[in-house]
C-alpha cells in the first residue's frame, strides 16, 4: 500500500507497465486468444491500483483489506499478469492459461488468489462493489472498494441501478474507475450506444467525477487520493485501447485480436525503448 | 386445522433470529409490504437494505454483502426475481457461491388476476438447472419456519418459493426437515403422488378420494426440489408402480420434470404431470384458476384412476 507517488515510484511503475503489457501480449500470442485491446488500456489503472490499495498476498483474507472488482472481466489476461507481478501467485502458474483444466480461464474467478468476484458477464461489478461498500459502512469499517468497468459496458442498465444505490447509501468508500477507451467490439462506443456526456451523467447520479489520463500515474494517484465525504467517486480514465501495440492502438477490432509474431517483436522493441528512456531520465 | 401465511412466518422468524445475529441481512425491492417485513425494517434498520424497484441490483448488492460473510435474504415477488434477476442469481449468487437466499414470495399463480406478469410458473425449471443453487418450496407456515433454521445453518445459495395466501397447516411445529429431504405424508401401494407447495393439501384430499374408492396412495411432499430425495422417490415409485405429480408450476421443467428425469432413467413407470398448462390462463384467484385448469379434484381423480389402471 503506497498512497503517495514520488518520482522514483512513478518511474518504476512505468517500467512495470511496459513489462507487464509485453508479458501479457506474449502470453496472448502463445495461447492464441485474449482480449488484447482492453487488457492494454487497463494496464496502468491496474498497476496503480495494486500499488495504492491496502491489499497484498499477506492480507487477502483480512477484514481490513481494500477490495477490487474487475467488472470488465474479459481483461483477465492483464489482471492475472498484474496479480502475479504483485506476488499473489507465482508467474509460472500462468503457463496453464488456455489449457484444459487451468484455473485461469477467459474470465476471472475467486479460485484465483486475490480475485474478489467471479466476473465476465458485464454490468455486475459496480453492484457487487456497492454491496461490499455498504456492508463495510454498516460495520463501521474504513476499507475502500474499487471497481473497474469498461465504457461500452455502461450500456448495461444494471450499472445505473447500482449507481443510484451508491448515491442513496452515500458510499464515499466506493471508487468506480471507467476504462474510457471509446471503443468496443463493434466500433466506437459513441456510435454503438452514446455515453456522453458521461461525466454529467455520473454527476447527476450523485457521483463526484474526475476525468483523467488513464495512462498517467500522477493523474491516477491524484484521483485515487481525493475523497469526498458522503459521495461515491467516479474516475473517468481516458485510455488507449491496445496501448503499446503499434498496429493495435485505437482500433476496435483489437478487442480480441491476437498479435502475430512480428507485432510481438515490434512491441518488444518499443517497450525496451520505454524502459531505456525512463532509466535515462 | 389452523392456517398461516408462510411469508408472515418467515418475517417473524427471521426477525427473531436476526435480533441475535447481526450478520443476518434482509434486502428488499420496494417489497416491504408484500414481504410483510416492515417490523424487521423498523427494528433492525442496520440489517435491512431497501433497494427500490430494482431486483437485479438487489441480488447483486446482496451478493456483495454476502461476500463479507453476511447471511443475506433477498425477499420480493418470485415472478420478478426468477426472471428479471435470473442472471444475477445464476452469476452473482450461485456461480460466485455467495450465501444469499432468494425468497420468492407470491410464487406460482398466487397473485391471481394480476396476470402473467406477476405469475412465476417457470421459476423451478430455471432455478433447478442452475449449478450450485438449492431450490426449496415450503408447503405451509410451520415448514417455512423450520426451513428458516435450515437456511441459516448452511451457506448454500438457495432459491425458496413461498405462496401468498394463508394455507392449512400440514405439519406440526416440531416436524424436522432437511435440505435434500422429502416427507412421505401417506403410505399407499396403488399410486405415488409427488407434490410440493400449497398443492400438497390437494394431493392429500385426492388420496382421501382414492381411499373411498378402495385405493391407497402414497403422498410425498418434495419440499426440497434440489437437491432432490432420489432414494425415496424411487422406493415409492417401485412400491406403487405409477406416479402422479401435482404442482403450481408449468408442466414443463418443474417438479414433474424433476421426477420424470429420475424415473425414466431409474424405474420407468406410467406417469402424469399435473400443473399449469402451457397456455394463457384465465383471470381469477389462484384457487379459482386451479379448478379450471385441470387441478380440480375431479380431474386429478380421473388422472389418478387412469394411472392406477396402467400401474406396473
Amino acid at each position: 500500500m503506497i498512497r503517495k507517488l514520488d518520482h522514483e515510484l512513478e518511474k518504476s511503475l512505468i517500467i512495470k507497465s511496459a513489462n507487464v503489457r509485453l508479458e501479457t501480449v506474449k502470453r496472448i500470442h502463445k495461447v492464441g486468444a485474449g482480449h488484447t485491446g482492453g487488457d492494454m488500456s487497463a494496464a496502468d489503472i491496474l498497476i496503480a491500483l495494486y500499488t495504492y490499495m491496502n491489499v497484498n498476498p499477506e492480507n487477502i483474507n483480512s477484514k481490513t483489506r481494500d477490495y477490487f472488482i474487475l467488472s470488465k472481466g474479459h481483461s483477465a489476461e492483464i489482471y492475472y499478469e498484474v496479480l502475479a507481478e504483485f506476488g499473489f501467485f507465482e508467474k509460472k502458474r500462468l503457463d496453464s492459461l488456455g489449457k484444459l483444466g487451468s484455473e485461469f480461464g477467459g474470465h476471472p474467478t475467486k479460485n484465483i488468489p486475490g480475485v474478489e468476484a467471479n466476473t465476465g458477464s458485464l454490468g455486475h461489478g459496480l453492484g457487487i462493489g456497492v454491496g461490499i461498500a455498504l456492508g463495510l459502512k454498516r460495520d463501521k469499517m474504513k476499507n475502500q472498494v474499487f471497481v473497474l468497468t469498461g465504457d461500452g459496458e455502461l450500456a448495461e442498465g444494471s450499472n445505473w441501478e447500482a449507481a443510484m444505490a451508491a448515491n442513496k447509501f452515500e458510499l464515499d468508500n466506493l471508487t468506480l474507475i471507467i476504462d474510457r477507451n471509446y471503443l468496443q467490439i463493434s466500433g466506437k462506443s459513441e456510435n454503438v450506444m452514446p455515453l456522453e456526456p458521461l461525466d454529467k451523467k455520473m454527476e447527476s447520479f450523485g457521483f463526484k467525477v474526475l476525468k483523467i489520463n488513464g495512462h498517467d500515474y500522477r493523474e491516477i494517484f491524484e484521483a485515487l487520493n481525493s475523497s469526498f465525504d458522503g459521495k461515491p467517486k467516479a474516475i473517468i480514465a481516458e485510455t488507449i485501447k491496445g496501448y503499446g501495440i503499434r498496429d493495435g492502438e485505437g482500433i476496435a477490432s483489437w478487442h480480441h485480436m491476437v498479435p502475430n509474431k512480428e507485432q510481438v517483436i515490434q512491441m518488444e522493441i518499443d517497450m525496451k525503448r520505454i524502459v531505456e528512456e525512463i532509466n535515462n531520465v | 386445522m389452523s392456517k398461516q401465511k408462510a411469508r408472515e412466518v418467515f418475517s417473524k422468524k427471521i426477525l427473531e433470529r436476526a435480533k441475535k445475529d447481526s450478520s443476518i441481512f434482509v434486502v428488499c425491492s420496494d417489497s416491504m409490504g408484500s414481504a410483510m417485513i416492515e417490523d424487521f425494517a423498523k427494528e433492525l434498520p442496520e440489517q435491512f437494505v431497501e433497494m427500490g424497484i430494482a431486483e437485479q441490483n438487489a441480488v447483486t448488492v446482496a451478493s456483495g454483502l454476502a461476500s463479507l460473510g453476511k447471511k443475506v435474504f433477498v425477499i420480493g415477488p418470485a415472478s420478478f426475481y426468477s426472471t428479471r434477476a435470473a442472471e444475477q442469481i445464476k452469476v452473482d449468487v450461485a456461480y460466485s457461491n455467495n450465501n444469499v437466499k432468494i425468497m420468492g414470495i407470491s410464487g406460482g399463480i398466487s397473485y391471481g388476476n394480476l396476470g402473467a406478469t406477476h405469475h412465476s410458473v417457470q421459476d423451478i425449471a430455471f432455478m433447478r438447472a442452475v449449478t450450485n443453487l438449492d431450490v426449496l418450496i415450503p408447503a405451509d407456515g410451520n415448514q417455512m419456519g423450520a426451513l428458516v433454521d435450515l437456511l441459516l445453518e448452511n451457506e448454500n445459495p438457495t432459491y425458496v418459493r413461498i405462496g401468498r395466501g394463508e394455507v392449512d397447516d400440514i405439519y406440526d411445529k416440531s416436524e424436522v426437515f432437511k435440505i435434500g429431504g422429502s416427507k412421505v405424508l401417506r403410505k399407499g401401494n396403488d399410486i405415488a403422488i409427488f407434490t410440493c407447495g400449497q398443492l400438497v393439501s390437494r394431493a392429500l384430499a385426492l388420496s382421501d378420494l382414492l381411499e373411498v374408492r378402495g385405493y391407497s396412495a402414497s403422498v410425498v411432499d418434495i419440499y426440497s426440489v434440489k437437491p432432490i430425495d432420489q432414494g425415496t422417490i424411487i422406493d415409492i415409485a417401485k412400491k406403487c408402480g405409477a406416479a402422479l405429480t401435482i404442482e403450481e408450476h408449468s408442466v414443463f421443467g418443474g417438479l414433474g420434470g424433476a421426477i420424470a428425469e429420475i424415473l425414466v432413467q431409474e424405474y420407468p413407470i406410467p406417469m402424469y404431470i399435473a400443473g399449469i398448462p402451457d397456455e394463457e390462463i384465465p383471470n381469477g384467484t389462484d384457487l379459482e384458476v386451479f379448478d379450471v385448469i385441470g387441478l380440480n379434484q375431479n380431474e386429478l381423480l380421473e388422472k389418478a384412476l387412469i394411472l392406477i389402471e396402467k400401474r406396473l
